[in-house]
């Protein structure tokens, strides 16, 4: 009997200006693989299905666990990370390509640079730097932390932005990633020093309002972050906002 | 590092509002008016002798349809322009509904476009006499009813699934399940208009 074997089919791209090729490969099936480890034993063997001789697919990758998002790729057609893939759950070829939504540094590694631009621009942190110890922080009702605890899961994957129809490559929408991150940085005790701030960033180009309502990323999101909410309590935060600016001001 | 400041999110959430306050408000006075049509002739003509008669009739016209239909059609093929459809990759139900609303307002350009001249435009113009009879002599042509009944029914969805993204863009229904209700009354809003002004243009 021959031997039980993984089959890969992988969109490959020698770097950014170049144009992408597909390769195939097909590798000895081991106990427990996922698709890192697949991606590992093209490593050790860059030798395609055909026995023609290639480079080593490249690919980014950290925690394998899921929490990092660094392995983000598109998997049989839907995007995903490549450590939880498991190759006896999914069907064969698997096939793997780089994300659509951000530029190709070289096969499976795009960079996602524009997320943490995003991430600066609505200023996503809790302001707490300061010359004297400031004590500590106000608590959290157990309830208000729950919900803290879902929006901070986010690992800046970029699910949510690969599914969306309105995050494109040439425009400046910044996400359900972003708008979700702004929830939770007005709703934390101190980080709600910088919400008007925050607000007024996504009323400014690709914030909030270029929402298209398509609500895909909520499916996608492999964190089950409750996305589709954070956008309408955005919304409705907006919403106030814009109320305070014109009869307030 | 700062977002760059500009109109759009101004022209969006107008865009968002004109769709219900006026045009979604109109849609629905519009389908009520055309339904008295069922009662006949008479009473139908004596409810546009009423509206050929309201003071500043103009003026109403422009300010609370025409300008309003306007803006919300240009910027709404706009939007259509801004997003990429990707249903085959990603065929969850709201990302269809998402197509939907874009065709259906893209429909509604070309049908409104018709619609208003033949039955406002030409009479503003021309002098030709909008009545039952020229509704009734027009629907003889089962080309014109079947694209009214398109025009119909893809205004009760644009206006109904409409609402339904309204109420999430400036804050309303919140939560997976205050959405999933409201998907509900929309869709029952939707079946509903559909009915009534697919019944008015039988009535004709």
């Amino acid at each position: 009997m021959a031997e039980k074997t993984v089959r890969l089919k992988i969109k490959r791209q020698l770097n950014a200006e170049s144009s992408p090729f597909w390769e195939e490969f097909e590798i000895p099936h081991g106990p427990s693989m996922n698709v890192i480890s697949c991606l590992v034993a093209i490593q050790e063997h860059p030798v395609t299905r055909s026995g023609k001789k290639t480079t080593a697919v490249a690919w980014e990758c950290s925690c394998l666990e899921e929490v990092c998002g660094a392995c983000t790729m598109i998997i049989n057609g839907m995007v995903r990370q490549a450590c939880s893939a498991l190759v006896d759950n999914i069907d064969q070829p698997i096939v793997l390509e780089p994300m659509t939504k951000f530029p190709v540094v070289r096969d499976l590694v795009v960079d996602r640079q524009r997320m943490f631009d995003n991430l600066k621009k609505v200023q996503a942190w809790v302001p707490v730097d300061g010359s004297f110890d400031m004590g500590p922080g106000p608590k959290l009702e157990e309830s208000e932390r729950a919900v803290h605890y879902e929006l901070s899961k986010c690992m800046t994957c970029g699910c949510c932005l690969e599914v969306c129809p309105q995050f494109e490559k040439g425009n400046d929408f910044m996400g359900a990633q972003i708008i979700s991150q702004v929830r939770l940085f007005n709703f934390h005790p101190t980080g709600a020093a910088l919400k008007e701030d925050r607000l007024h960033s996504v009323m400014g180009k690709g914030g909030v309002a270029e929402c298209g309502n398509a609500q895909n990323c909520v499916e996608a999101c492999p964190k089950e972050i409750p996305l589709t909410t954070s956008i309408a309590e955005v919304g409705r935060q907006v919403t106030l906002q814009v109320m305070k600016d014109w009869f307030r001001k | 590092m700062e977002t760059v400041k500009d109109n759009s999110f101004f022209y969006r959430r107008l865009h968002s509002l004109l769709g219900i306050i006026p045009l979604g408000l109109f849609i629905l006075e519009h389908f009520f008016t055309n339904s008295f049509a069922i009662h006949g002739a008479t009473v139908f003509n004596d409810k546009i002798d009423f509206f050929a008669s309201l003071p500043y009739l103009i003026v109403i016209e422009l300010l609370f349809i025409f300008i309003p239909l306007l803006v919300h059609g240009i910027y709404g093929l706009y939007i259509v322009y801004t997003g990429q459809a990707n249903q085959l990759q990603y065929g969850y139900f709201r990302n269809w509904m998402y197509l939907i609303q874009r065709v259906t307002g893209v429909i509604l350009l070309f049908y409104i476009g018709w619609h208003v001249w033949t039955t406002r435009l030409s009479a503003l113009f021309y002098g030709k006499e909008v009545s039952f009879d020229m509704m009734h002599k027009m629907l003889a042509s089962p080309v014109v009813f079947w694209w009214m009944v398109v025009g119909v029914v893809c205004v009760s969805f644009h206006f109904a699934n409409g609402l339904w993204s309204f109420s999430i863009v400036w804050g309303i229904t919140i939560g997976p399940k205050a959405q999933k209700r409201m998907g509900y009354i929309t869709m029952g809003l939707f079946v509903i208009l559909a009915v009534v002004g697919v019944k008015a243009l039988l009535a004709f």
